[in-house]
């Protein structure tokens, strides 16, 4: 097993190089400079070269590609132009915002959808069945900002209830109640949908499983209902929910964009939707990087843990 | 098979009571989240003003910024020598008490207000002030490295700073440049701590020290900047003990923030947004200010060669409708280059193209353009442009109706500028632009001159060029005498007016909200937040 760990490792290396040529690639050939954009209206081309010879942007790219993959790999991941503070400083900082939304966002979703999908399976085309199919879809077909935003004006704006937006109170202490409060609207806008997901597929899941042999096998001698379901049905369909599972969660990952700006949570999708706009090229290059590493990383485990369930796949 | 083990007597363990059980807990745990949900909402305490920005700041060091959001907080923090008169854009003294210019307009001489010192508690004096210029200015000053100052250009006509005495400095230019004075009253001119400039070299900008009326407290990134009143300010301690600036770049969360009185005061709100604070609980404002919207006509090639079609595309478009329907009445219909907020300098004996359909047909019937096709550039966003796709569009709808053939295309905001800045020959007719500047000088100068072409380094895009307009703009920058200098401005916008090289469309008016709790406050016509008079109950 550490050995397939270890080769899923070191194969994840020439993945983050391609990822780092890619991007640094993509920040160079899209138009508009970081010196324009600091500019505004004053960019005329004589400020825009003087600005770019101060930021080091005036070397050749190959020159300037090396120069900050040598810094990377040291763990200099430079300075952001337009936030003026060291890039993994801010990465750091704004990831951990990520995983706590997301985190969240994902507990919920793991939890609430493979029950929903198991008890759907359970009850396939009963009263049960039947109400969670038509819940499920409505989460699938609204999108999370929509819904975000109802939330806010709803929650927040109306009754009161939540805060609106970010992640601390501008006052007070930073307790996990106040917390909560701060989360339980983008975590729950941002889980809706991915729980939907994961409910149906569960739900398929199980079904397949229960048509088995050794379901019938279970039944006739004599094992509770319950125990079936729950014990016999679900561990065997939990192989075919884990990499669902982990699709999610860069499903999640990823939609936390949207949540993080409607609801101004501190997170790293929003740090590089205002950085991409701003042509902050070593911000958005280390961003990047840093969250590709993070799904890569991701990835390996979600096979660790597939394997471990189930010996038929080789290590 | 040991590693199956794992899971198996994980497995055994998940029964339907312990899902049960999980779901009991987060249900709990939602609930225990509502139920304190009231402290959450608690009100902001008093003398506390909350501000809604609109973005993360980059700094709070004056020399390296650029933008109006980070302008709010650096203008309660620090002092220019001199500032703009209360509700114009004309200037008084501030940290300097008293300057003179010699004959020629290349001296000038500041008499430095006495007894003021830094947060830190340092002297300002005329060694602080030469520390200030020459740190932007001369490449080889010992903190030039805490750079890069990307607005060093405002003061590229200074030769050398010298220290008459302790509280006199004099300025010597290259050459006589009468925009010099307001340029000081722009935020890049503001006057830093030398001190504290050396203490924390490049760090500055995180820890900044002036001597404003408000000091710095606090920078939680991305949640909030806090500074603290100054009892000490040479002109009156403000009524506020704090100020809280909250950066929510999302325009709709920003206005449910307010409703929901996590802010006490928000900037830029979005137009279709007004509606929602015409109540007692809120106070709206706004104020024209030093803006321009325009499109930029290629009169070198094309259709737009012709005076009479880009005259003709002024009577087409509706500028009433836009600033009414699609900015619901937050700007007024512009006249020519120069926005009204520069009072002194403005020709309010131009009225604005009036919307003609019928004068622009029969113009484009004289010029024997009828159908003429034409390529639009439009930007999704940027700085100053207002909702410009829905003006793109509007723009597109009136000149079709006159017989013109307008195609769109849209670009994101740095692409845009990479496309327009360039000039537009070859590739479009007109394009979408907007101006925010601090004196009458800049727009004109940069835009409209013959030698502002862009492969002359300037903005000229639509290479307009007129060497009675280009003499007159030469002259009112050598002129030192304000009266002198508007006479020749205005002459130059009735020309400009008359050339049509833009079609002029309107002069945003910046508005804020601010609860019933806040008073004394008060929006400028530079767009800066000033705050040292405001109160909070």
């Amino acid at each position: 097993m550490t050995g397939y760990i270890l080769k899923r490792l070191l194969s994840a290396i020439p993945v983050l190089f391609g990822i780092t040529v890619i991007v640094f690639l993509i920040m160079a050939l899209i138009p508009g400079d970081p010196a324009t954009a600091i500019l505004g209206s004053y960019a005329t081309p004589e400020n825009v070269e003087k600005l770019n010879r101060d930021l080091g942007l005036d070397k050749p790219l190959v020159q300037q590609y090396f120069i900050w993959l040598s810094n990377m790999v040291q763990g200099d991941f430079g300075t952001s132009f337009a936030l003026n503070r060291p890039v993994i400083d801010e990465v750091l900082e704004r990831f951990n915002g990520t995983l706590v939304l997301a985190g969240t966002a994902f507990v919920l979703c793991s939890v609430f959808g493979v029950v929903a999908g198991v008890i759907s399976a359970a009850n396939q085309y009963g009263l049960a069945d039947k109400a969670i199919t038509f819940v499920v879809l409505l989460g699938i077909s609204i999108p999370s900002f929509f819904l975000g935003m109802m939330m806010i004006l709803f929650f927040a704006v109306n009754l009161r209830w939540f805060p609106v937006s970010g992640m601390w109170p501008i006052y007070g202490d930073r307790t996990l109640p106040v917390l909560l409060t701060h989360l339980a609207m983008p975590a729950f806008a941002l889980a809706v949908v991915a729980t939907g997901v994961v409910a149906r597929l569960s739900r398929s899941a199980m079904l397949e499983v229960l048509r088995q042999d050794f379901i019938r096998t279970a039944r006739a001698k004599g094992v509770h209902e319950r125990g079936v379901i729950w014990r016999h049905a679900l561990k065997a369909a939990m192989v075919s929910i884990i990499p669902v599972l982990g699709i999610q969660a860069g499903f999640v990952l990823s939609g936390a964009v949207y949540i993080e700006i409607v609801f101004q949570w501190p997170g790293v999708g929003r740090m590089l939707v205002d950085a991409i706009l701003k042509r902050d090229i070593l911000l958005v290059q280390g961003g990047v990087v840093f969250v590709a590493a993070c799904y890569v990383l991701f990835n390996i485990m979600v096979d660790v843990a597939q394997s471990l369930l189930d010996p038929r796949i080789k290590t | 098979m040991s590693l199956f083990h794992v899971p198996r007597r994980l497995n055994r363990h998940v029964t339907r009571r312990a899902v049960l059980g999980a779901g009991t807990a987060l249900a709990l745990t939602l609930s225990l989240t509502m139920g304190i949900a009231g402290d959450a909402q608690a009100q902001t305490p008093p003398g506390v003003l909350i501000v809604g920005q609109i973005a993360e700041p980059k700094a709070l060091d004056p020399a390296a910024v650029t933008a109006v959001n980070d302008f709010r907080i650096l203008m309660n923090v620090y002092d220019g020598l001199v500032r703009y008169k209360d509700g114009t854009l004309e200037v008084e003294p501030a940290l300097a008490t008293a300057w003179e210019i010699s004959e020629d307009g290349t001296e000038y001489t500041f008499n430095l207000r006495e007894g003021v010192t830094f947060h830190d508690g340092t002297p300002f004096n005329a060694e602080a002030v030469k520390f200030n210029f020459e740190r932007m200015l001369n490449e080889d000053h010992p903190y030039h490295n805490t750079g890069p100052f990307p607005l060093a250009f405002f003061f590229s006509s200074v030769d050398s700073v010298e220290v008459v005495d302790d509280l006199t400095v004099k300025f010597t230019l290259n050459a006589p440049y009468a925009p010099f004075l307001s340029n000081l009253a722009y935020p890049t001119g503001l006057i830093v701590s030398p001190a504290a400039v050396e203490q924390y070299g490049a760090e500055f900008g995180r820890n900044p020290s002036g001597t404003g009326p408000f000091k710095f407290a606090e920078w939680r990134s991305n949640e909030a900047v806090v500074i603290e009143a100054n009892p000490d300010y040479w002109d009156g301690a403000p009524e506020l003990q704090a100020v809280v600036f909250r950066p929510i770049t999302d325009a709709n969360t920003r206005t449910a923030e307010m409703l929901a009185g996590g802010i006490d005061l928000m900037v830029e709100v979005p137009p279709v947004a007004l509606s929602e604070f015409q109540s007692d609980a809120y106070q709206v404002y706004e104020q024209a200010g030093p803006h321009v919207w325009f499109l930029i006509l290629n009169t070198k090639e094309g259709p737009f060669a012709d005076v009479r079609v880009r005259q003709a595309a002024n009577y087409a478009v509706n500028k009433e409708a836009l600033v009414n329907e699609v900015l619901e009445g937050t700007a007024d219909v512009a006249a020519g280059p120069t926005p009204p907020a520069f009072a002194w300098a403005y020709n309010d004996e131009l009225s604005p193209y009036p919307y003609d359909p019928e004068k622009a047909k029969s113009l484009l019937a004289e010029a024997g353009a009828e159908g003429a096709e034409l390529t639009f550039y439009v930007t999704e966003g940027g700085s100053g442009m207002l909702d410009p796709i829905a003006m793109g569009t509007a723009i597109q709808a009136d000149l079709e109706a006159v017989g013109f053939d307008v195609k769109i295309e849209t670009y994101e905001w740095n692409t845009f500028l990479g496309e327009v800045n360039p000039g537009l020959e070859g590739k479009a007719d007109m394009a979408e632009m907007a101006w925010m500047t601090n004196d009458p000088d800049t727009l004109p100068f940069l835009a409209l001159r013959t030698e502002a072409w862009p492969e002359a380094g300037g903005f000229n895009s639509g290479y307009y060029s007129n060497p009675k307009v280009d003499e007159l703009l030469e002259a009112a920058r050598v002129a030192t005498d304000q009266g002198e200098r508007a006479a020749l401005y205005k002459e130059m916008q009735a020309i400009v007016q008359e050339d049509a090289p833009w079609v002029f469309v309107a002069n945003w008016k910046q508005n804020a909200v601010t609860s019933d709790k806040v008073e004394g406050f008060a929006l400028q016509p530079s767009f800066f937040l000033l705050l040292d008079d405001v109160v909070k109950n």
